[in-house]
């Protein structure tokens, strides 16, 4: 994922000179071309993410389109208040990129664990959150964050995650995309977990649709086409507090008070129970310990 | 000096808007009330009939809590005329923390250690575009306290930003005691000049020294910092170094007497 956005924002520089990379410090073997290639709008500000994305806000407030870069927390958390008032509040045209969503840094321990990212960003106004479930997904994304006005963040998973969808994918609407068909239960998704969720649905022969809009998510999916499956199940690399499955429900049960859900569906959230794993482990492990499985 | 005019003007400004609407930080904003005087008098290139004028130097006041000041400041060179009227009111961008909604202010500010960042990605994109104008922008010595504002001095310098003033508004006090009881900051002067700053340090009510302090700025390849010495609540005989001005507002007799202080 990491590659494809890299790759895709080279290109998009090339056309778009209003594109400004920071990095703090991050970004080995992957940011070199664009540094390489646009030494002007690159800056790598060292290891101050407070600082990055004040920086960030300053040049978005005098015409640059600001991506930031660095891993999981770092860019994010570490920084929520920066992002919350001078980015948010001011509207601008600023794009954090995490890369480590979930437990793609596993066996690095907790301060690499990006687990509650898009529970806590997807609280504040003006900004979208993504989390694309693979490379097209990445692509579709990154170039959306330029060609929107505003504040955007998105969680990237790591490398080498498989190609699901079979072109770019179209995102207007912040719908969600059907990844396969099925019956008797529906499965939702985002970001990379999605790779492992689509083997057991379509073992399954249940159907599975992506998110890689967390927020605001678009509404028109929820219909009474959802009562022909007897469950719902969404699915998250992230804490069940807030995440993703949180915000499936919010929008669900919007949708159920204007009266334009006959019934409200059965739906269960798998992902974190709200817990550290502060061992080591590789992420299949820690997926494992954090029982992120579609199987009771 | 027509600025001593302006920055008693500018403390009038405040004492009303304090005791009418029964606001704190009074000894904060007439702390900084010279510096914004000299500053909007002789220094800053502004139009307050177009407010996103390009070539406009542009001032971050980091101090967002100060925002009488800057407020009254701005009323008086002409960017509205409604402040009175509308500071504090329901529905109205007034707020008692500075608001960008307010014509003539860059950015929202009013959580401490964040403006500078920004100046710097400001006076950074100054530079890419090869323009002229500049970045001003104020701090409270308390706000130092912030360590972001360290990840922006330490940036500033390395990207060689000598667009970039920075003021320090160094009344010595700060929320809940004496900046030297509750983080110490000295010695402040060598470690901007660590820092690799630019440095001067003025008697913040001198507008004359202020000015000359303004005029003589390098564009050596480094920032510049003015480490105002200041007072709390200059002006003023009994709010002068009393922490207790960062809260109250002035009762009916402290603002007839206050308002003679300042008139005289």
């Amino acid at each position: 994922m990491r590659n494809a956005f890299a790759k895709d924002l080279v290109d998009l520089a090339r056309i778009d000179k209003s594109i400004f990379l920071i990095t703090g410090d991050l970004g080995f073997s992957v940011l070199e071309p664009f540094a390489t290639e646009f030494p002007d709008r690159f800056l790598n500000i060292g290891i101050a993410e407070q600082n990055m994305t004040g920086v960030a806000a300053g040049l978005a407030k005098e015409g640059y389109t600001v991506f930031t870069y660095s891993i999981g927390n770092f860019p994010t958390l570490r920084c929520m208040e920066q992002i919350r008032y001078d980015v948010c509040y001011h509207n601008l045209n600023v794009k954090i990129i995490a890369v480590g969503a979930g437990y793609a840094y596993g066996p690095l321990g907790v301060s690499h664990h990006t687990t509650e990212d898009l529970g806590m960003l997807r609280t504040i106004p003006n900004l979208t959150v993504a989390s694309p479930s693979d490379p097209f997904e990445v692509s579709a994304i990154t170039k959306m964050f330029v060609e929107t006005n505003g504040p955007c963040y998105m969680r990237l998973n790591k490398t080498g995650e498989s190609k699901l969808h079979g072109s770019v994918p179209d995102l207007s609407g912040n719908e969600p995309l059907k990844l396969c068909a099925g019956t008797e239960k529906l499965v939702l998704g985002t970001g990379a977990i999605v790779q492992e969720a689509i083997k057991v649905a379509k073992e399954k022969g249940w159907e599975l649709w992506s998110f890689p809009i967390v927020s605001p998510m678009g509404k028109k999916w929820i219909t009474d086409d959802l009562l022909r499956f007897k469950e719902i199940i969404s699915i998250e690399e992230h804490q069940l507090n807030s995440g993703f499955g949180s915000a499936v429900l919010e929008v669900i049960n919007d949708v159920y008070f204007s009266r334009k859900l006959t019934k409200y569906p059965n739906i269960r959230r798998v992902g974190i129970p709200n817990i550290f794993l502060g061992f080591s482990g590789s992420q299949e492990y820690l997926r494992n310990k954090a029982q992120l499985s579609l199987l009771l | 000096m027509k600025s001593v005019e302006f920055a008693q003007m500018i403390r009038i400004k405040c004492l009303e808007l304090s005791h009418r609407k029964k606001t704190s930080h009074l000894g904060g904003s007439f702390s900084i009330a010279d510096v914004l005087a000299v500053l909007y008098s002789y220094v800053l290139k502004y139009d307050s009939q177009h407010t996103q004028l390009e070539i406009r130097d542009r001032l971050f006041y980091s101090k967002g809590h100060a925002c009488m000041a800057l407020y009254a400041a701005l009323e008086g060179v002409g960017f509205y005329s409604d402040l009175e009227e509308k500071f504090t009111l329901d529905g109205e961008y007034f707020t008692s923390h500075i608001n960008h909604n307010v014509p003539g202010v860059e950015l929202s500010t009013g959580s401490l250690g964040h403006a500078l960042s920004v100046a710097v990605g400001v006076s950074l994109a100054s530079k890419k575009k090869n323009q002229v104008w500049r970045t001003f922008t104020i701090v409270s010595d308390g706000e130092l306290d912030e360590g972001s504002n360290w990840e922006a001095i330490l940036l500033a310098p390395h990207l060689k930003l000598d667009n970039m003033v920075l003021i320090v508004d160094y009344n010595k006090i700060q929320s809940f005691g004496m900046t030297n009881e509750v983080l110490n900051l000295e010695p402040l002067n060598s470690k901007f000049v660590a820092f690799n700053w630019n440095v001067f340090e003025v008697d913040g009510h001198d507008h004359f020294k202020l000015k000359n302090c303004f005029d003589n700025i390098l564009l050596n390849g480094k920032p510049t910092v003015i480490i105002a010495h200041t007072v709390k609540g200059k002006g003023v005989s009994f709010m002068e170094h009393k922490l207790e001005w960062h809260y109250k507002s002035p009762s009916t007799e402290q603002f007839d007497q206050a308002l003679k202080e300042l008139k005289s």
